[in-house]
């Protein structure tokens, strides 16, 4: 493919995208803003397009340019991707929502007001794709805080609804403490490496730890960096035991931002954790005892979030828990990293592919039908299948990808996760996530159950926009076509053979 | 595209045509009879092509970087089993009764089982061959729960939950398989697998062999895994219990005879006596339970567990005949208990408890069931002249054979378990002539006065099956041509 390009272009672009359409709101004479919505959703597809042409960073890095914490390898693009599809199906999410969100927002008309409930997804997905080219810690720093303030807005948008209150309330005051723990390991790590560049880094621990090096006897210091770091990205991702502020916050905030948090912000904290575990697991001085706390986070994680998303009635708490759930499948992948760092990357990236087609088809489900039925829990949808078969067959899609059926794509992801488990001999693991499996099951299969077994509630057929629906059939289209016919998305996780990047 | 490619997608696509509106019992039937259509063209058209006896083969890229292909092959073994796959489902559709609610959604998922059950059986890529069989686990959870009978709820996630995790347990083992070979010669092609098993460290062997012995003995219903599949069939509609425990069910003994048995022999050593004990226990214990039940139905489940214990026998022997005779059985097994849940549910819509002491002299009234009946049950105990009676004689031989040195007397731990799987046969007839006696002779009850013979459909299904048994038992040879070469080609002579 030509190369032309430069990959900023695409943060550049969407930021403009957002400021253009903050100023659009604020001089916009019509109070219905779902336009402005409309074009920020082609714009990002269209950016998703033009990502597939650019330009691949220079084999020699001057000193002092943007490619000393900014880098553009097939990872990073892959979820630069991501974030670009992601943002432009929660704006979908968003159109469908907006009815609701005007209930809980005081304003002289209809409408009025909802201006940034479209603009800051935009904002957020700027942070995102920053986040996906970090190789700093300082502009990953950046990057996330950029993601989070963004949602701390989100989150609490709808001002009139209490829910939505507290759980901004709680995602800010657990955020800034997440963001504090980040900060204070990387000022560990700089103060024992003198560096922010994650290369840089490595190489200087390395070098260090070696017997005889400058930083012998350092463990300690380093681990401790490590630890805070760890907690850190432990509260994006949502792993237990950092995981309490998920339920509330999941529960509470409009339902198109929790979609985005559950897929957005935690396919960013992986990434991100991906990034750091490379370095640090590169130290073999620490590696056995990160690789432990890892499989430990991961055990937790499991059975947290699958024992607690089985009583679970409401949707989207259900749909928090197996999102904690799902931050320990990939955990399991990551406590491999030590032995069998490139399938696991490859897991991982995989397995937040389908994560993330299958959880925005869920989601945008549940808008729709929850719109509908006014309310979220799992007996709003029973009986879904007489009120709308096609709808229920979609989220059954949904749902056995979800629980790892094959064809799915949540199952090739589970599929990688377990291979590389076995390869890396990590039995405990391997034995919690069958039961785990075993628990997935029963609460996801709750929801097919209700759709089919139970009679509706009220009979009244579930109906759907245009745009809703060409979404919902694209993703669950997706969701088949990863999990039987992965080879397109692999293509474009293997690196291209680029020249050695040297740092100068 | 070949003939072994429309066997698959033809019940996957009907099923969603069907789903989409199209008119339901009509396409279904017409499905199943091409699918049985197409077996047989593929039967008749069969000639080994691979050193390892495969035909049909074709293949798509999936995902090259991990070797995963779209593979389909067949050899005599896979036929078999497509044979049974087809007469099964063709009887399965065709004794369905009206349906009063959503019979579209029903048809549907009555032939994605089909359609995973073939996929399964005429797949030669490891990977695709685990998913297909998962295609049948929400339509089963569906048609238990929403047209089972009794206990239906309960049934349906204990069934569903117990075999979803028997599959991860499963795909664990075969990801241990795939990476006991040594870089560069791993593949998920089975027929590649097959020819580089030297590769295996014996000493690995062992571990993954347990893994598959549980995965494989959770979808079988191996003793002490066997809990989810008496509630199951006891309150699945009749379909739905036909092809389960005719069809689908046959899918990890398959497996075993596929992956297992050719592929870990030094495994297969190291867990001889755990699997032994089992398998007697699967016969005995399970026997016992069977003559301890009450009501038809899960008098006929819990046979079908029971009878797992003679294939697992012929498996365990691990020579030819054994295998063969285990391969044969399964088709015998499964158009035996396809017949009587059939039947057992066609009894049902007239009294649907089913107790035995609810039932009685009913072969006054309708005179082919307890005529059809009787030969059903006669094939299932494995009386001479049905196909059961010569599976199980080469399977009762093979495990005698098995271990011995020519023309030294040997008598080990298989002669023991063969010895206890013998009274198995015992067993069988005390549960089955008892049920005959109860349901069919005597007075008849008041419950059962106006009892009729069934009609068309399920007379002509019921005869279906029991003609494949006849003509099978009469002359084991017309697929014993098929499996024989195979199993010879799979485990050597």
């Amino acid at each position: 493919m030509q190369q032309i390009i430069p990959a900023i272009t695409l943060e550049v672009s969407v930021l403009l995208l957002g400021l253009f359409m903050i100023f659009a709101e604020a001089f916009s004479k019509s109070a219905d803003r779902s336009h402005l919505a409309r074009y920020a959703i082609a714009v990002l597809l269209a950016l998703t397009g033009f990502s597939f042409f650019t330009i691949q960073p220079p084999s020699q890095i001057p000193a002092g340019s943007m490619w000393n914490f900014y880098s553009v390898d097939a990872t990073g693009m892959f979820f630069k991707r991501i974030a670009l599809v992601t943002t432009a199906v929660v704006l979908v999410m968003a159109l469908e929502y907006r009815t609701v969100l005007a209930k809980f927002i005081p304003g002289v008309e209809e409408g009025r007001g909802t201006g940034e409930f479209y603009s800051l997804p935009v904002f957020i997905c700027a942070g995102l794709m920053f986040m996906a080219s970090a190789v700093d810690f300082i502009l990953i720093f950046v990057a996330l805080e950029l993601v989070t303030i963004g949602f701390y807005i989100l989150v609490a948008y709808m001002r009139r609804h209490e829910q939505s209150l507290e759980a901004g309330v709680k995602y800010l005051i657990l955020g800034a403490l997440s963001t504090g723990f980040l900060v204070y390991g990387i000022t560990w790590i700089f103060g024992l490496t003198g560096q922010t560049h994650l290369d840089k880094v490595k190489d200087a621990l390395v070098a260090g730890f070696a017997p005889g090096g400058a930083l012998a006897g350092n463990e300690t210091a380093l681990l401790f960096g490590v630890m805070l770091i760890l907690v850190a990205l432990g509260f994006k991702i949502a792993a237990a035991p950092f995981q309490l502020w998920v339920p509330d916050v999941y529960q509470g905030a409009p339902t198109p931002v929790t979609a985005f948090l559950s897929v957005g912000s935690k396919a960013a904290g992986f990434i991100v954790l991906v990034r750091v575990l490379i370095v640090f697991l590169a130290v073999p001085a620490i590696q056995a005892k990160v690789v432990a706390v890892l499989a430990l986070l991961a055990i937790l994680t499991l059975i947290y979030g699958n024992l607690a998303a089985m009583p679970q009635d409401n949707l989207k708490r259900l749909f928090a828990y197996s999102s904690i759930a799902h931050a320990g499948y990939l955990l399991v992948a990551c406590a491999a990293m030590g032995t069998h760092a490139s399938s696991a990357k490859e897991a991982i990236s995989f397995y937040l592919a389908g994560y993330l087609v299958m959880t925005l088809l869920s989601f945008l489900i549940l808008v729709t039908v929850s719109r509908q039925s006014r309310g979220d829990d799992i007996r709003h949808f029973a009986g879904l299948a007489k009120r709308n078969p096609v709808l229920a067959f979609c989220m059954t899609v949904a749902i056995a990808s979800l629980a790892g059926i094959p064809l799915t794509a949540g199952f090739l992801g589970k599929f990688l996760v377990f291979k590389v488990a076995v390869a890396s001999k990590q039995w405990a693991l391997i034995g919690v996530g069958i039961v785990a499996v075993g628990a997935g099951f029963y609460y996801y299969i709750r929801v097919i159950a209700s759709m089919y077994w139970d009679e509706p509630n009220d009979r009244t057929p579930v109906t759907v926009g245009p745009l809703t629906r060409i979404v919902t059939v694209a993703l669950t289209g997706l969701v088949f076509v990863l999990g039987i016919w992965p080879a397109p998305v692999l293509d474009q996780l293997s690196e291209r053979p680029a020249a050695a990047v040297v740092h100068k | 595209m070949n003939v072994l490619n429309f066997i698959v997608l033809l019940p996957i696509v009907n099923a969603i045509v069907i789903a989409l509106g199209a008119p339901a019992r009509k396409s279904a039937l017409l499905s199943a009879w091409t699918q049985f259509a197409l077996t047989i063209v593929a039967l008749a058209g069969y000639k080994p092509k691979t050193p390892g006896g495969f035909d049909f083969g074709s293949k798509w890229d999936v995902a090259p970087e991990w070797g995963l292909s779209l593979a389909f092959g067949a050899d005599g073994l896979s036929l078999v089993m497509l044979l049974l796959t087809a007469l099964v489902t063709v009887a399965a559709v065709w004794v369905t009764p009206k349906i009063e609610k959503r019979e579209n959604l029903f048809y549907a998922c009555v032939l994605l089982i089909s359609g995973g059950a073939a996929g399964a059986f005429a797949s030669t890529d490891l990977f695709f061959f685990y998913a297909f069989h998962e295609l049948a686990l929400i339509p089963t959870f569906l048609l238990i729960g929403i047209w089972g009978t009794g206990a239906r709820q309960v049934a349906a996630w204990k069934i569903t939950i117990y075999l979803a995790v028997g599959s991860v347990v499963l795909l664990v083992g075969l990801a241990k398989l795939y990476l006991a070979f040594p870089e560069g010669a791993r593949s998920f092609d089975m027929l590649k697998m097959a020819e580089s098993r030297a590769l295996i460290p014996a000493a690995e062997q062992g571990s993954i062999y347990i893994w598959l012995l549980i995965g494989f003995g959770i979808l079988i219903s191996l003793v002490p895994f066997h809990s989810w599949a008496a509630p199951a069939y006891a309150s699945a509609p009749t379909p739905a219990a036909m092809l389960h425990s005719g069809v689908l069910k046959k899918f990890g003994l398959y497996g075993l005879i596929r992956i297992a048995v050719p592929m870990l022999p030094e495994g297969a050593k190291v867990w001889m006596n755990l699997l032994l004990v089992l398998l007697v226990a699967n016969i005995i214990y399970i026997g016992l339970v069977t003559i301890a039940q009450k009501k038809l139905d899960w008098m006929l489940a819990y046979s079908s567990v029971m009878h797992m214990g003679y294939i697992f026998l012929g498996i365990a022997a691990g020579n030819a005949i054994g295998v063969s005779g285990a391969s044969l059985l399964m088709l015998g097994h499964g158009l035996s208990i396809a017949a009587l849940f059939a039947m057992c549910g066609y009894i049902r819509q007239n009294n649907p408890s089913l107790a035995f002491t609810s039932l009685g002299g009913l072969a006054k009234q309708a005179p082919f069931l307890g005529y059809a009946f009787g030969m059903a049950a006669f094939a299932s105990i494995g009386l001479p002249g049905f196909a059961n009676f010569a599976s199980e004689m080469m399977v009762l031989f093979g495990a005698f054979k098995s271990g011995t040195v020519a023309g030294s007397t040997h008598f080990g731990a298989t002669q023991f378990a063969t010895v206890f799987a013998l009274w198995g046969v015992v067993i069988s007839a005390v549960y089955m002539l008892r049920a005959y006696r109860q349901i069919f002779q005597g007075e008849p009850n008041a419950n059962v006065a106006s009892f009729k013979d069934p009609g068309c459909s399920v007379r002509s299904s019921v005869i279906l099956l029991l003609a494949a048994l006849l003509i099978v038992g009469l002359w084991p040879k017309s697929l014993l041509n098929f499996i024989q070469p195979s199993v010879e080609a799979l485990i050597g002579k």
